[in-house]
């Protein structure tokens, strides 16, 4: 086990730059979760820390040591590829064995450690099988066997779960997170699925267009969104953001399309008349008397809670609830944001106010 | 709902039996066939059956043969210079494959890396390939030639040999030079073709490979060779099959001199046939690659056989 310091990395395709000055610290048995829409240079920051891809300029280091030059084989580290890459002419106990093939240790101690993973992973049964006749979850797990024979410094996860059905999903999801709580190896782990990050990470790194947007554990980003992108970003459904300005007459208050009034706490300083972005969470909206008019266009029951979009002003946002009204199209409710948890973003920069 | 389920009355449709019978999948599926089936009996089972039955036969150019059974095969048991056509084969065959295997393999290899110009490189290997394989024959005839010899010219010129170099009228000479002919020949396919196996691996592959510690070797040996080795079974059989069969190369450089140190069976049979007239005899020197052919062939059916790790799953 080890920390991870990624210091100012730049990567750059030719002249093409995708990463722009990334610093990620990652201490020592924490499980990192890299996430961010497809582009924003996630998976190649985690090819550079598994040695795959060249690092333009910045530093790399696990442990004490800056791996830069540091050939994949001999920076300690284990990877779990999107597409498993698991050997198709190896039985799944030659999979994991590999790594100690190769390195020539003997076959008693590579029986011993393959055994030891595929108990940990509930594969004893399937070790003289062939990759073929695995069904995915299976070697969604041969593919992490392999990583903990190895007991590397790193685990890195490169979308593992991407290629599963939304059940098997969930279910892997969980594994992932018990496994590495058993283990407790220094984890970064990829991904574009919000609700993974949320679920696994001790810490999230938001990427977007090849920067960190934001880094923090997984309440603190759902509760403090630093820019609009993030607070979009994080929590399903999205965050509604209304476009408008912010007015301190008395009382402070946001004023929304069509001069539709929403409820704030507290003003940012001197910002009357300030363009500014309202966001509110759909789940914390409520039905109140004083709330902003709206006019439900659909109401989508899953059962645990009722997802309603609605008009205020004229925009659309989504409201969810967990009690159950009776809602129909077109009935006109009034929606209300508890001014605590509502967020204001500066309209041109996206910035938190 | 009643009236619902009253059945609807079709009336009784008046077909011929023709319009019937293209209805049928049965009646179409072997219609489709016949255009194939009538190229396959006409060009390939007529000629093998009237070859096997002149194998059979003492015909003559001109004359009708009469039916000898093993007649021939029991004189050309005897004939020194079928059996030295059979090593010639053999010998051609193997010297020739095991080259061209490794120069394709290793092109190949070289052709999967990032290299400049990769696509211009490829088209060039491929040349030998597209050139008619007589007139390539008559270039080697040329290199070969003991006053002409490109070769000897740039030996003797580099001061490594003091005279010209008989490619051709020696035994062993003309041996080696017909292999090197073939072998220039035969490299293009090979390569292209493992080639193309070689693409199909996928290169997260060699990453994990690479990440589990695997050395350049390591990773040909472990990962490049299992993957391609369906492909190099077949590849290799084509390859075989086609040196063994071989004609036109050697028929144009030497004929099958000297003194018949690089006839094929393919060549003598057709000197016996055509040149000399006897028929049947030409027809079971062919007959006799028979044996060997087939050899090849189940050889690489069961080296075909696809390997465990290539079949689906079992539940």
């Amino acid at each position: 086990m080890s920390s991870v310091q990624i210091r100012d990395v730049r990567k750059s395709f030719g002249n093409f730059e995708v990463l722009h000055g990334v610093s990620i610290p990652i201490e020592d048995g924490q499980f990192v979760v890299l996430v961010g829409p497809s582009g924003c240079g996630k998976s190649t920051l985690l090819r550079m820390l598994a040695g795959l891809e060249n690092i333009t300029s910045g530093t790399i280091s696990i442990g004490d040591r800056v791996v830069n030059n540091v050939q994949p084989k001999e920076r300690d580290i284990a990877m779990v590829f999107q597409n498993y890459a698991l050997y198709p002419h190896m039985t799944v106990g030659e999979n994991m064995g590999f790594s100690m093939k190769l390195r020539g240790e003997s076959s008693d101690e590579i029986n011993k450690r393959v055994k030891r993973a595929a108990e940990i992973l509930a594969l004893s049964p399937l070790l003289d099988r062939y990759p073929r006749q695995l069904s995915g979850g299976q070697r969604q797990r041969v593919a992490m066997g392999r990583a903990i024979v190895r007991d590397p410094q790193v685990f890195l996860f490169d979308e593992p779960l991407s290629n599963l059905d939304a059940k098997l999903r969930v279910a892997m999801r969980t594994e992932i997170k018990e496994l590495h709580q058993r283990l407790k190896t220094t984890t970064v782990y990829v991904t574009h699925d919000q609700i993974e990050a949320m679920t696994m990470a001790d810490k999230i790194v938001v990427m977007h267009d090849g920067i960190v947007e934001q880094m923090g554990t997984p309440l603190e980003l759902y509760d403090k969104p630093e820019n609009q992108f993030v607070a979009g970003f994080i929590g399903s459904p999205s965050m509604n953001f209304l476009k408008g300005h912010v007015r301190v007459n008395g009382v402070a208050a946001f004023e929304g399309p069509n001069g539709v009034k929403l409820p704030l706490q507290n003003a940012p300083v001197a910002s009357d008349g300030r363009p500014a972005v309202y966001g509110v969470r759909p789940e914390h909206f409520t039905i109140a008397d004083d709330g902003a008019e709206a006019e439900i266009i659909v109401v989508e029951p899953t059962g645990s809670e009722t997802q309603v979009f609605a008009k205020v002003g004229g925009e659309q946002v989504v409201a969810i609830f967990r009690e159950r009204h009776q809602f129909n199209p077109g009935d006109k409710i009034r929606l209300k944001a508890d001014p605590s948890l509502v967020h204001l973003f500066d309209e041109a920069t996206g910035k938190r106010l | 709902m009643a009236v619902m389920a009253e059945p609807v009355v079709v009336p009784a449709r008046r077909s011929s039996l023709w319009s019937r019978a293209f209805e049928s999948r049965n009646f179409l599926g072997a219609m489709f066939m016949v255009p194939a089936i009538a190229i396959l009996i006409l060009f390939l089972a007529y000629p093998l059956a009237l070859g096997l039955w002149l194998g059979m036969t003492d015909t003559k150019i001109g004359g009708v043969g009469r039916f000898i059974g093993f007649g021939n095969f029991v004189s050309l048991a005897k004939d020194s210079v079928f059996w030295l056509s059979v090593f010639n084969t053999i010998f051609y065959t193997v010297a020739a494959s095991i080259v061209k295997f490794a120069i394709g393999l290793y092109l190949a290899l070289l052709l999967n890396e990032r290299l400049p110009f990769k696509s211009m490189v490829r088209a060039i290997v491929l040349l030998p390939f597209v050139v008619p394989t007589v007139l390539s024959a008559i270039a080697f005839w040329w290199i070969y030639d003991s006053q002409f010899s490109i070769i000897s010219w740039v030996l003797l010129k580099a001061g490594l040999i003091t005279r010209y170099i008989d490619f051709l009228g020696d035994p062993w000479n003309a041996r080696w030079s017909v292999v090197a002919a073939n072998i220039w020949r035969g490299v293009p396919f090979v390569a292209i073709t493992l080639l193309a196996g070689l693409q199909t691996i996928s290169p997260s592959l060699y990453e994990a490979a690479n990440l589990d510690g695997a050395t350049n070797l390591q990773r040909f040996r472990h990962i490049t060779l299992p993957m391609l080795s369906p492909i190099i079974a077949v590849v290799m059989t084509f390859s075989v099959l086609m040196t063994f069969t071989d004609f036109q190369l050697i028929y144009t450089i030497t004929r099958g001199g000297p003194i018949n140190a690089t006839h094929l069976m393919a060549t003598l049979s057709f000197q016996r046939a055509i040149t000399g007239g006897n028929l049947g005899e030409g027809a079971a020197i062919s007959n006799a690659m028979i044996p060997f052919l087939v050899a090849a062939i189940l050889l690489s059916f069961f080296g075909l056989q696809r390997s465990r790790w290539q079949q689906g799953g079992r539940d």
